[in-house]
C-alpha cells in the first residue's frame, strides 16, 4: 500500500471493508450460536452464560460499533453512488462515524 | 464473466445493501433494547418463538446479508488475494450457500417452538 | 545555504535510490531539483519534463510518496525536513530512472472508448450544444483533463487490479457519455461496465484529492456507475 493516505473518504474505504470482513468472520459464529436453540433453549442459556465475561463483552461492543460503522458506510456509499454529486462528502463521512459511535455509546449504556 | 454480469452482482449488492439498511436499524434497536438488564436464551425466544412476523424478518435478512457478504468478498478475493476466476466464484458461491444454510437454521432454531 | 538530501530512483524495477546533496534556493520547485542533478552532478539522470510551467503534466514523478507535477511542487512544501524522495509515477513499468512506460495508461483510455465517435459530416449543420444544459455542464466538469496520469498513479484500485481502466480513462469516457454530438455509447457503456470498470471504484477519492487540474474522477465514476443500468438491465449489456 502506497503513503499518500490521509484523506477521509479513504479512511472511510478501509473502515468499511474491513469491518465488512470481520462481520462476514462473525457472521458463522454467530448463526452456530443461534443454532443451538434448536435442542431447546438450555445450550444457549449456557452459551450465553459463557459471554458474560470482560473480554467477549467487549468484542461484543467492538462489533455492534463495526456493525453501526459498515451501516453508516454504507449509506454514505448508496448516497454518493445513487444522488446527485455534492461536494461535501467530507461531512457524510464524519456523520458515518459520528452515527457508529452514537450506536456503540447506546450499546455500551444499555447494559 | 461478462461484464453485464459483474454490472449485476454489483446492482445485487447495493439493492441488498439496501433491504440491510432497514434490517440492520431493527437489528440494532432491538440489540440495544435486549440487553438491558442482562440476555438470556428465555428472553430471546420469548419474543423469536411462535413469531411469524420475526420469522419472516430474520429470513428475508439472512438471505440479503448472505448475498450481500459474498459478492463483497468476492471482491476483497480479487483486490487482496488476487484470486479471480472460476474457482473464486465458485468460493465465493459456497460461502453464500453455507451463510443463507445456516442462518436459515437459526431462524428456524429461534422461532420454531 | 543548506543542502536538501535527495533520493532519487535509479535504475528500472529493480533499481535502487541513489543519495544526491542538492543545494537549497528560493522558491524552488521539485523539477528545478532533478534538473539541477541531472546538469550539474550525474548527467545520466532519465526525467520527464517540457512546459515546466503546469500545463502539460509531463513532469508527474512520485514525490514523498504521492504522485505531483514536480513544476508545480515547491521544495519548502513538501521536504519539510530537508529531505526528499523522488520516484517513477508508481502503477506504471519503470523505463529508467524516473521515467514511467505511460503505453498502459493510454491502452485503457482506448479500452474505455474514450475517443468521440462522430455522427455529422462536413455537409451537416453544426451541433447545437446548450452549454448550460445538464449533460454540458457534467463534461465540461472533467474535460480539462490533459492526461498526466497522476490520478491513475494515485488510485489503489489500479494497484490491486491489473485490468481496471482507472480514473483517467473512465472520466473522459463520462465526457463523451455526456456528448450531444457523440453516437458511440452502446459500446462505451459496455467497455466502462464490469470489474474492469466503473464497479470497481471504491470512492476512495485518492483521484479527486491529487488531481493537479481539481477535476474528480470519482465523480465521473458515479456516473458512470448511474449511466451503465442499461449494460446490467437494458439493451447495452449486448
Amino acid at each position: 500500500m502506497k503513503r499518500a493516505r490521509s484523506h477521509p473518504a479513504w479512511w472511510a474505504f478501509i473502515v468499511h471493508r474491513v469491518s465488512g470482513i470481520a462481520l462476514a468472520l462473525f457472521l458463522p459464529a454467530h448463526f452456530l450460536a443461534l443454532g443451538t436453540a434448536l435442542t431447546g433453549g438450555a445450550r444457549l442459556d449456557e452459551f450465553l452464560r459463557w459471554t458474560d465475561r470482560p473480554l467477549v463483552k467487549a468484542a461484543e461492543w467492538i462489533l455492534v460499533m463495526l456493525l453501526a460503522a459498515h451501516l453508516a458506510g454504507g449509506l454514505r456509499l448508496l448516497a454518493l453512488e445513487f444522488l446527485p454529486w455534492r461536494d461535501w462528502q467530507k461531512s457524510l463521512a464524519a456523520a458515518a462515524a459520528g452515527f457508529a459511535i452514537a450506536a456503540g455509546l447506546m450499546f455500551a449504556l444499555a447494559r | 464473466m461478462s461484464a453485464r454480469l459483474e454490472a449485476r452482482l454489483w446492482w445485487a449488492q447495493r439493492a441488498t445493501a439496501v433491504f440491510l439498511a432497514f434490517f440492520v436499524a431493527v437489528h440494532l434497536a432491538t440489540i440495544v433494547y435486549a440487553v438491558r438488564g442482562g440476555l438470556s436464551a428465555a428472553q430471546v425466544l420469548a419474543r423469536t418463538q411462535g413469531s411469524v412476523a420475526w420469522g419472516l424478518f430474520y429470513a428475508v435478512f439472512v438471505l440479503a446479508a448472505s448475498l450481500h457478504a459474498a459478492i463483497g468478498l468476492r471482491t476483497i478475493a480479487g483486490e487482496w488475494l488476487s484470486w479471480r476466476g472460476a474457482s473464486a466464484n465458485a468460493a465465493v458461491g459456497f460461502v453464500a450457500l453455507a451463510l443463507a444454510a445456516l442462518g436459515l437454521r437459526a431462524v428456524a432454531a429461534v422461532v420454531l417452538a | 545555504m543548506t543542502n536538501l538530501r535527495v533520493r532519487a530512483w535509479r535504475g528500472g524495477a529493480d533499481g535502487r535510490f541513489q543519495e544526491f546533496d542538492v543545494p537549497r534556493r528560493e522558491s524552488q520547485t521539485v523539477l528545478d531539483v532533478v534538473t539541477h542533478i541531472q546538469r550539474h552532478i550525474d548527467p545520466s539522470l532519465a526525467y520527464r519534463f517540457a512546459c515546466r510551467v503546469g500545463m502539460c503534466g509531463s513532469c508527474a514523478m512520485t514525490v514523498n510518496g504521492k504522485p505531483r507535477w514536480t513544476c508545480r511542487t515547491h521544495v519548502d512544501k513538501v521536504a519539510k525536513d530537508g529531505k526528499l524522495e523522488v520516484a517513477p509515477l508508481a502503477n506504471l513499468p519503470v523505463i529508467r530512472d524516473l521515467v514511467a512506460d505511460m503505453r498502459e495508461f493510454f491502452d485503457k483510455w482506448a479500452r474505455a472508448r474514450g475517443q468521440f465517435t462522430p455522427t455529422s459530416t462536413r455537409t451537416d449543420e453544426f451541433a447545437r450544444v446548450e452549454p448550460s444544459s445538464p449533460a454540458r455542464r457534467e463534461a465540461d466538469a472533467g474535460i480539462e483533463c490533459i492526461g498526466c496520469a497522476v490520478c491513475y498513479a494515485a488510485c489503489d484500485v489500479v494497484s490491486w487490479n491489473p485490468e481496471y481502466l482507472g480514473p483517467a480513462a473512465l472520466n473522459r469516457a463520462w465526457t463523451l457519455v455526456n456528448d450531444a454530438r457523440d453516437g458511440g455509447n452502446a459500446q462505451r457503456l459496455l467497455a466502462v461496465a464490469g470489474d474492469a470498470g466503473c464497479h470497481s471504484c471504491h470512492t476512495m477519492m485518492s483521484c479527486t484529492e491529487l488531481c493537479p487540474k481539481q477535476l474528480s474522477p470519482a465523480r465521473s465514476i458515479a456516473g458512470l456507475k448511474r449511466a451503465t443500468r442499461s449494460v446490467a438491465f437494458g439493451a447495452d449489456g449486448e
